[in-house]
């Protein structure tokens, strides 16, 4: 894959100083396709987050795994849905045999679903899901119902059971985010969170400058607050960085959904106490292999099937034609530096 | 002494072509053609290159409105602004069960109201445009903020949502097929009326064109409302298309836009440009984003050759220009 253009200008001084442009020498030669391999895009919100980083990885292993899988791992440079859009589109016209989006917008992502599944490609979402129409099948990273519970337990064990909290999430129309808010909410009205009170709900839209204002907002709207639970690797590090940044530690806990390489340092200063994710070097492995699965027509994808994934065991598909990897899984001062290593 | 050549009636030679900017132009879409078509074997496909059309007409639809805007030696930053209020009184006025026809018509009044907002300003207190809409960027997207706050909307007529993602024939789509006829309208009244006579008069010198007898006022307020108005038609295709609105949508549009007409050899300052080099560089723009996004570039990188290339093709005058002064 390499061209050079070069434009050469010819300067003639004499008589009318005419310039003579002349566009020459293309020197092209073609690109070379893998057409026999299958081509597996895995779209995510958006490139140079680490969380999806990750997920890159367990996809390129998951690749070599099965064997005669090519990768294409991009995302769009913001995190909206026209931008998503853009991408999605160009897969398609590459004819690409699987694509697994990560989604910013579940409703806005469900016409370009369809125009790819109408071109014969196999359309899963992963981690943020696209409505149904869209896609084949949904993997959420792990049940919705335990990520909500989880982020309210981790919240009491960090600030104690008494005192004020809010949350910091991702964009206000974020598919994952608002579903896990709901359990959220489900599991705050259990009476051993009596004593706790939820004053507040702001968005940061996976956007650290934004994460950090929203953060310094709440801050100052609230100068009781105890904890932020930030159900998302972008807003979990900005609130830890506000409240180290405004001399908080120890005042107010920070916990959610993050990465432990970005959270390391937090935990440290004792802005983080515990927090959680599943892990996302599994959930790429696990989209890749399950759109290799469905693309290669040995499944199809639908309610009731259990899908060998490789090495994370059978995923079985449940309602909605939707299915859970696993459970979230809890980092803290004592495992830390050790996953830090790896995701 | 550099003479400055009056555009109108210039004598017919060969040569002259080549210095016109639509033919530098033209080459460098000529370009990009030839070179996507011999990296990407997925390039020249007749439904591939339809497609990649949804992806820049919305955009090319407010570039037209907003090269007569430039030309007149101003400028409209508030453009996306627009688009997010216009959804949103889309996506409410659907909400609350208005017929199709009233649905259009209010989300098209929104946009007419918000470019008129911003040339009563700028022509009745006579501040420079582009801090009113500096201003109204924000105000605009703030409306919309406020408005929806955490909801979003996902409900549109259906003939909305069928302009938005269907083709005329099954090949052209709607929002194409309205860019390419209002282009050829826009061009007519650029190049071939008195009204593109006075617009470019403006924009070369204001003062003396109000001692001629335009309304400088008038036309400066009345182009302000046509970008609201087109805004407004942007936001309905892209409302259609995307089937959502949240008061983030068409983010950043603005400059993209403004980088569509700059691109086109408009004159930043006003006086110059035409509609031809302006559809040119939409063509260019959206065959060059197509084209790195088959090539799996990533959307940074789409940015950077854009940026390269505006300053390319912009600066190559001037570039040869300062080559001819050091050899003389």
């Amino acid at each position: 894959m390499l061209f050079i253009s070069i434009m050469i200008i010819i300067y003639r001084r004499n008589k009318m100083k005419k310039i003579l442009l002349v566009l020459s020498s293309f020197l092209l030669i073609s690109f070379n396709t893998y057409a026999d391999d299958m081509r597996i895009a895995l779209v995510v919100k958006g490139l140079g987050i680490g969380f999806f980083e990750a997920a890159a990885e367990g996809g390129e292993e998951a690749a070599k795994e099965i064997g005669g899988i090519e990768v294409i791992y991009t995302g769009p440079a913001t995190t909206t849905a026209e931008a998503q859009i853009e991408v999605i589109n160009s897969l398609i016209a590459q004819k690409v045999d699987a694509i697994a989006i990560s989604a910013n917008d579940r409703d806005a992502l469900v016409p370009i679903g369809k125009k790819a599944m109408q071109r014969g490609i196999t359309v899963i979402s992963w981690d943020s899901g696209i409505g149904e129409d869209g896609r084949v099948m949904n993997l959420d990273p792990s049940n919705t119902a335990l990520i909500g519970s989880s982020n309210i337990k981790w919240m009491k064990n960090s600030m104690g059971d008494e005192g004020e909290f809010a949350i910091l999430s991702a964009t206000s129309q974020a598919t994952n985010q608002n579903a896990w808010i709901e359990e959220m909410k489900k599991e705050f009205a259990k009476p051993e969170y009596s004593k706790m009170k939820w004053v507040d709900t702001v968005y940061g839209d996976d956007l650290f400058d934004k994460s950090y204002q929203e953060a310094l907002g709440l801050f100052k709207k609230h100068p009781n607050l105890k904890g932020i639970i930030a159900p998302t690797s972008v807003g979990i590090v900005a609130a830890a960085k506000a409240v180290e940044d405004q001399g908080l530690v120890g005042k107010v806990f920070v916990t959610g959904l993050g990465l432990p390489s970005e959270m390391k340092a937090h935990v440290k200063s004792g802005a983080a106490i515990q927090f959680g994710i599943w892990n996302p070097i599994d959930l790429g492995y696990s989209a890749v292999y399950l759109s290799h699965q469905i693309a290669s027509g040995a499944f199809k994808g639908q309610e009731g099937e259990c899908i060998p994934t490789g090495r994370m065991g059978e995923i079985c598909i449940g309602a909605g034609n939707s299915a859970a990897m696993a459970d979230p899984f809890i980092f803290d001062a004592s495992n830390i530096d050790k996953f830090a290593e790896i995701f | 002494m550099m003479k400055n050549l009056i555009p109108d009636n210039p004598p017919f030679k060969l040569i002259n072509i080549l210095y016109k900017k639509e033919f530098i132009l033209f080459m460098v879409f000529l370009s990009i053609i030839i070179i996507n078509s011999n990296i990407s074997p997925y390039f020249l496909d007749l439904y591939n290159l339809i497609d990649s059309t949804f992806l820049f007409s919305e955009k090319a639809i407010i570039a037209l409105s907003m090269t007569f805007v430039i030309i007149a030696r101003q400028i409209d930053l508030s453009v996306a602004s627009i688009i997010a209020v216009s959804s949103c009184v889309l996506g409410y006025t659907t909400s609350v069960g208005f017929d199709t026809y009233l649905v259009i018509s209010f989300t098209l009044l929104s946009g007419i109201l918000c470019g008129a907002f911003n040339g009563l300003i700028i022509t009745r207190f006579a501040i420079p445009s582009i801090i009113v809409t500096i201003g109204t960027m924000s105000l605009f997207r703030g409306l919309a903020y406020s408005f929806l706050e955490d909801q979003y909307y996902n409900k549109f007529p259906k003939f909305v949502v069928s302009l938005g993602s269907d083709y005329l024939f099954g090949y052209i789509p709607y929002a194409f097929l309205t860019f390419i006829i209002m282009s050829l309208i826009f061009a007519f009244i650029l190049h071939r009326t008195i009204i593109g006579k006075r617009i470019y008069s403006i924009g070369n010198n204001p003062d003396s064109a109000q001692y001629t007898g335009i309304d400088v006022d008038r036309y400066t307020f009345i182009l302000f409302t046509l970008n609201g108005l087109f805004s407004a038609v942007a936001a309905i295709f892209l409302s259609g298309r995307l089937s959502s609105v949240r008061p983030n949508i068409a983010f950043g549009w603005e400059l993209e836009i403004i980088t569509m007409v700059v691109l086109g050899g408009v004159y930043i300052y006003g006086g110059s440009g035409s509609i031809l080099g302006v559809v040119i560089s939409i063509f260019i723009l959206g065959m060059l984003s197509f084209g790195l996004g088959l090539l799996n570039v990533p959307g940074v990188g789409i940015i950077i050759f854009t940026g390269l290339l505006l300053i390319l093709s912009i600066g190559f005058p001037s570039f040869v220009k300062y080559f001819r002064s050091k050899n003389e």
